[in-house]
């Protein structure tokens, strides 16, 4: 209050030179930008493993792993994405943006976000180090069920608390964003004032803070059964394995939407840029969001529909699940709308935003099916959900991270990037990722289950087509990364603060690059 | 120069690739066979049939519409096409009715999604019960009542041609039914509603065999119901549905539906192996379930 | 208003979350060790890791100790630090609903199954013959043996009215603080640690009993572990208040805080009313019915 001076001084200040400024930092674009690399190395460390699971699928047989390190693969795949890829790539871009799109000087809590990235990689080095242990990593599949994940050998503690760590990563980032959303903002900019990327990133964060907390209850109960005596998930002691994926999914289903309402953000902000048009339906999108957020706490259990839930129960959850599909189209057709009658261009964002309209659909239309409950029994843990939840999270979680990283770029680093390579980047991603994905539908309803090594020879053709898509869409994304170190290197050109033409928002008021303070005068919002 | 014109064509082709690519494959998969659901053999699975065709070309309708609105604003309303933007944004009815017609919709798919579910559900008036222990990685089939009990493993020769590259003595493309076979086939009459009850050992494992339709887990300590009754004689085979560990691709089942009279012989038949092999299944509990 | 004003405090380069981060990942380093049967090696680590984020903790309060009290921070700040530890404090209502959801999935569904009601007839018949579905339950396999479980109206009710007592003394320093009266502030803090500390000699006791005279183990089924889960969090909830308490204690009496200013008191207040509420549902839930 009284000693403004005091904190002029610290507003003054850039950043530190070297190592320390990585390790030390408060600046929400630092710790955004170490985010952002983080994601990027797990995004190829989770892809590394895509790809040898699909080279081991490539043709019928055991061609190259062992069975139980395949398993392995599967498991580690999944959460390096999840809580190294996805996550921390969404957090990041939070970092970067929100203070720039709110008007605010930084984050709320400075300190607090330099400790929550800086725990990430020590719970993936907790993660990863145990395939070096004997027994190797865990290879119970992401879910971790029990009473299969407590045969996991030395792996198991190192699992446990790496979940911990990172739970406590995503708390701590989340209470972040909250409080920053909800005290700093610009004086003037009222709750339905907000862009709607800060919107979709608050409700995600009310999500991650009541959902992080039960996923480290749940380990920690797998914890004391397997070392303790404790019997929550045995039987004979009164306990039930399938209690386990009650508490697993009460997080878990929230857990993707957490992966998609970011997204969904980012696609808002996208499509109204490159249509030249405002986006339509704001509350409604506003609305529909938190809906979402509402139901997906009440429709876990459609990921368990075979364990032999009372009918009543079944029937719950089937309506709950289908429910979600009402404002998920709410948003889709809002995105259309915005697209309609406006004045398109077709940068490598805006491509990106395209695919992720088409293709995520695809993904939510898969989901549907799903959701229905006696279709699910021919469904569930077969190659068809694999495909419904790559169509959702590749082309729809990843690409619409993409899309960001394309749309802001520019601002972070004051130069273009290169639109040819990126074009090129975009297209053979865009078409691989359907050669991958798109055949797994087909095995899946033929009969392929998931989380199989070697399969029947029957579902040899399509799943040769799925690998090699996978390969090109591997190899594609070296160009994304080449792109983006081009970009920060010099790019293309000089941009102006604005960017593109289509452009609007605090962001695009500060100068290209992005000044290392934000905003030290709260600007005024109309 | 060639740039320019490059992204230019690439702006043209973007639009077709996408709906092409993605709607084509869409379509196809409903006709081709080994892409789609099998329609199968018992009641449950053509339901199951029936309800996955029509929430398919529901949301095939629907996609098209939504993707025809994309595609054609994509054509439309382009910069390079000199349009000026509209600047609406927002229009109530509009919002209702896109709002209320999906709602509709989706009431329209559940009301035949739980009369089937309804259905499956129904445990009652079976004609036989098979107990189905699973574990690492074999199942146990007990026919309640037959005093007939046995163990149902992958066959010899998908386990030799399964082995990791080097060590494998046969080439899985050679074996019938890779991975699809077993050593003691599940024997059951048709027309007949075989109850299964299911639990596990060890792990959780799932029994499917997508020609009858459906899978259901077998859970350590609980047990689970599941029914089928089969029309056509035949061979059917799945494989265990819930990851279980190191072999869990390897653990076929295998499920043989036979004439009433056929059946009967081969009880007989297996009465006596499972006689010499101690294995005998509980005779008071069928006494029991009748009280239920 | 401070922001407008000036700005919205943005501190320096700290290291104290680098040190937190390493303290962090030394503990749960040690602990995994230790419990991959190597405890010899992973205790200690595990306790280098603890001393190693005690000493973050420290450092860390102590620098944002001295920017309060040299008034850096501005309603603005307050409020994000208010907000926060709101937020943690849900968070932390989250984590406890794991486990209550998996008390009250016990004794609704499983135990209930196990002894084959429900649609469940089969998995009593089958594989629990002759198991009764009661509460409190070790489950048909009577894990751990003959035990007793602990009545309500012994031990239980007096750790609850301690408890609630303490709630008050607390409520009483609050508005001591608020009304400047400091002599009473501290005694109304000093009484609320002692009967935290008092609390947990109690919770230290019952635990020794229930090990000793009614049999009642970690390992007794499902009725032993929801009670040791539930009861065991929840004393470490008491512990860290406590500790918090006792900081808060230490800054009253060398004059910290003023009327209106005084967050780090009030954190560890709701803390501690959070700490108390969770009692309240355990002695409901746990104890009582
Ligand atoms: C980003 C992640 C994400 C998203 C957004 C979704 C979205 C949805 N998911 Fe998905 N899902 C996953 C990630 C995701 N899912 C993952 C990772 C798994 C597997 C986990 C594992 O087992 O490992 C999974 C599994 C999964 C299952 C369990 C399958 C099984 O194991 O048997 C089910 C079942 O109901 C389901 C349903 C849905 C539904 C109904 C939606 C809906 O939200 C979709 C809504 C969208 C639309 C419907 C399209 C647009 C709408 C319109 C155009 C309006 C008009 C439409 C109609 C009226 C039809 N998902
Ligand atoms: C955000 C989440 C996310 C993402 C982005 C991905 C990305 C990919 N996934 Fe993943 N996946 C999951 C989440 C995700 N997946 C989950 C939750 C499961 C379930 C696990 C379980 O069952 O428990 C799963 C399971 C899963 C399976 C099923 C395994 C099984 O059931 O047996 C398969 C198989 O094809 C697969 C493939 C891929 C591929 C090819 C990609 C590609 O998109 C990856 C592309 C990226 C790269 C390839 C990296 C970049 C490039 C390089 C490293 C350069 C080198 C390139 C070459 C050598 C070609 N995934
Ligand atoms: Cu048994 Cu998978
Ligand atoms: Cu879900």
């Amino acid at each position: 209050m009284e000693s403004t001076t005091a904190t002029h001084d610290d507003h003054y200040h850039g950043p530190a030179s070297g190592i320390r400024r990585w390790l030390f930092t408060t600046n929400h674009k630092d710790i955004g930008t170490l985010y952002l690399w983080f994601s990027l190395i797990m995004f190829f460390v989770g892809g590394a493993m895509a790809m040898v699971i699909r080279a081991e699928l490539i043709a019928p047989g055991m061609n190259l792993v062992d069975p139980m390190f395949y398993n392995q693969l599967i498991t580690v795949h999944a959460l390096v994405m999840i809580f190294g890829a996805v996550m921390p790539a969404f957090v990041g871009l939070a970092n970067w943006m929100v203070p720039m799109m709110i008007g605010a000087p930084d984050m709320a809590l400075p300190r607090m976000n330099n400790w929550s990235f800086w725990i990430l990689p020590i719970g993936f080095t907790l993660l990863l180090m145990t395939f070096f242990l004997p027994g190797g990593a865990p290879a119970s599949g992401w879910t971790i069920y029990p009473p299969l994940v407590l045969q996991t050998g030395d792996a198991f503690p190192f699992l446990v608390f790496s979940i911990h760590v990172l739970g406590i990563s995503s708390i701590m980032g989340a209470m972040n964003i909250i409080v920053t959303i909800m005290n700093l903002r610009a004086p003037g900019m009222g709750l339905l004032k907000m862009p709607i990327f800060i919107w979709t990133w608050l409700i995600t964060a009310y999500l991650l803070i009541a959902v992080m907390p039960v996923l480290a209850g749940a380990v920690t109960m797998l914890l004391t059964d397997k070392y303790f005596g404790t019997s929550f998930f045995d039987a004979a002691g009164g306990g039930d394995p399938v209690l386990f994926q009650h508490i697993f999914w009460f997080f878990g289903h929230p857990e993707v939407y957490i992966m998609i309402l970011p997204a969904f953000g980012i696609i808002s902000e996208v499509i109204p840029t490159f249509s030249r048009k405002r986006l339509f339906g704001y509350e409604a999108m506003v609305y529909a969001t938190a809906a979402i957020a509402f139901l997906s706490f009440i429709v876990w259990a459609h990921h368990m529909f075979t364990v032999g839930m009372p009918i009543g129960g079944l029937l719950f959850f089937m309506f709950t699940t289908m429910l979600i599909a009402v404002p998920t189209g709410v948003k889709i057709f809002n995105w259309v709308a915005t697209m309609w009658r406006g004045a398109m261009t077709f940068e490598t964002p805006m491509l990106f935003a395209l695919a992720f309209l088409f293709l995520f659909t695809i993904g939510g239309f898969s989901g549907l099916m799903l959701a229905i409950v006696p279709a699910d029994f021919q469904y569930h843990d077969s190659y068809f959900v694999v495909a419904h939840f790559h169509y959702v999270l590749v082309p729809g979680s990843v690409f619409a991270i993409m899309a960001g990283v394309y749309y802001w770029l520019p601002k972070w680093t004051g130069n273009m990037y290169n639109e040819f390579w990126a074009k090129t980047h975009f297209w053979l991603t865009a078409i691989s990722v359907n050669i991958t994905f798109f055949p797994q539908h087909f095995v899946g309803l033929a009969g392929m289950p998931r989380r199989i090594p070697d399969y029947p020879v029957q579902f040899a053709d399509w799943n040769m087509v799925s690998s090699l898509g996978s390969f090109v869409f591997g190899i594609s994304q070296l160009i994304f990364v080449a792109v983006i170190i081009g970009c920060i290197r010099g790019g293309t050109r000089k941009v102006d603060d604005r960017v593109w033409e289509g452009s609007h928002g605090l962001e695009w008021t500060l100068p290209s690059p992005a000044p290392y303070h934000s905003f030290d005068k709260p600007p005024e919002v109309r | 120069m060639f740039k320019a014109k490059f992204s230019g064509v690439m702006r043209r082709l973007s639009c077709l690739a996408l709906a092409a690519g993605l709607m084509i494959p869409g379509t196809a998969f409903a006709f081709r066979e080994g892409i789609n659901l099998p329609e199968g053999v018992t009641s449950i699975s053509s339901d199951i049939y029936g309800l996955h065709m029509l929430i398919f070309w529901i949301v095939v309708v629907i996609g098209v519409l939504v993707f025809g609105a994309m595609i054609i604003s994509i054509f439309l309303h382009r910069k390079s096409r000199g349009v000026k933007p509209a600047t609406f944004h927002h229009n109530t009815t509009v919002e209702v009715i896109w709002t209320a017609i999906p709602f509709l919709i989706l009431v329209g798919m559940a009301i035949p999604a739980s009369q089937a579910l309804i259905e499956i559900e129904d445990y009652r008036d079976y004609d036989m019960s098979i107990t189905v222990t699973a574990s690492q990685w074999q199942w146990h089939y007990e026919y309640r009542g037959e005093d007939v009990a046995f163990y149902s493993r992958l066959d010899a020769k998908s386990n030799a041609a399964r082995q990791l590259r080097d060590r494998r003595t046969v080439d899985p493309e050679e074996v019938d039914n890779y991975l699809l076979s077993v050593d003691n086939k599940v024997v059951v009459p048709v027309d007949q509603k075989v109850l299964l009850l299911l639990t596990a050992d060890d792990v959780i494992h799932a029994w499917w065999v997508p020609e009858l339709g459906g899978k259901k887990d077998a859970i350590p300590g609980f047990v689970n119901e599941m029914w089928f009754e089969i029309t056509e004689p035949g061979i059917y085979r799945g494989q265990c549905a819930e990851l279980c560990g190191r072999d869990h691709a390897f653990m076929p089942i295998v499920v043989k539906a036979v004439e009433q009279d056929e059946y009967e012989e081969w009880l007989e038949e297996q009465r006596e192996q499972t006689a010499d092999s101690g294995d005998a299944a509980d005779d008071q509990v069928t006494a029991l379930d009748v009280a239920r | 208003m401070a922001q407008a004003e000036g700005s919205y405090y943005v501190p320096h380069e700290s290291y104290w979350p680098v040190v937190g981060t390493i303290g962090m990942f030394v503990a749960v380093l040690g602990a995994s060790i230790w419990l991959i049967g190597m405890g010899h090696v992973g205790v200690p680590v595990t306790l280098v890791g603890a001393a190693i984020i005690l000493f973050m903790v420290w450092g860390w309060f102590r620098d944002v100790i001295n920017e309060s009290v040299s008034g850096t921070f501005g309603a603005l700040e307050d409020k994000s630090f208010r907000q926060s530890m709101a937020w943690f404090i849900v968070s932390e209502v989250f984590f406890f609903g794991a486990f209550f959801g998996a008390l009250f999935y016990a004794r609704m569904f499983s135990v209930p199954w196990l002894g084959g009601e429900g649609a469940n007839f089969f998995t009593g018949l089958l594989l629990w013959e002759g198991f009764e579905a009661t509460w409190p339950s070790h489950g048909p396999g009577e894990l751990g043996g003959d035990f007793r479980a602990i009545g309500a109206w012994g031990l239980p009710a007096i750790m609850t009215a301690i408890l609630l007592t303490s709630g008050v003394t607390l409520t009483i320093a609050h508005h001591a603080l608020k009304d400047g009266r400091r002599r009473l502030l501290n005694w109304g803090l000093f009484a609320t640690v002692a009967l935290g500390l008092l609390f947990l000699c109690f919770q230290a006791y019952e635990f020794y009993l229930a090990y000793t005279e009614y049999n009642l183990r970690l390992e007794t089924g499902i009725f032993g572990s929801t009670f040791f889960m539930l009861t065991g969090f929840h004393g470490l909830h008491v512990i860290l208040g406590t500790l918090m308490l006792i900081v808060v204690l230490g800054r009253c009496l060398k004059g910290h805080f003023t009327a209106d200013n005084h967050f780090a008191f009030e954190a560890a207040a709701w803390y501690w009313h959070f700490v108390d509420v969770v009692w309240v549902l355990l002695f409901i839930f746990v104890y009582m019915i």
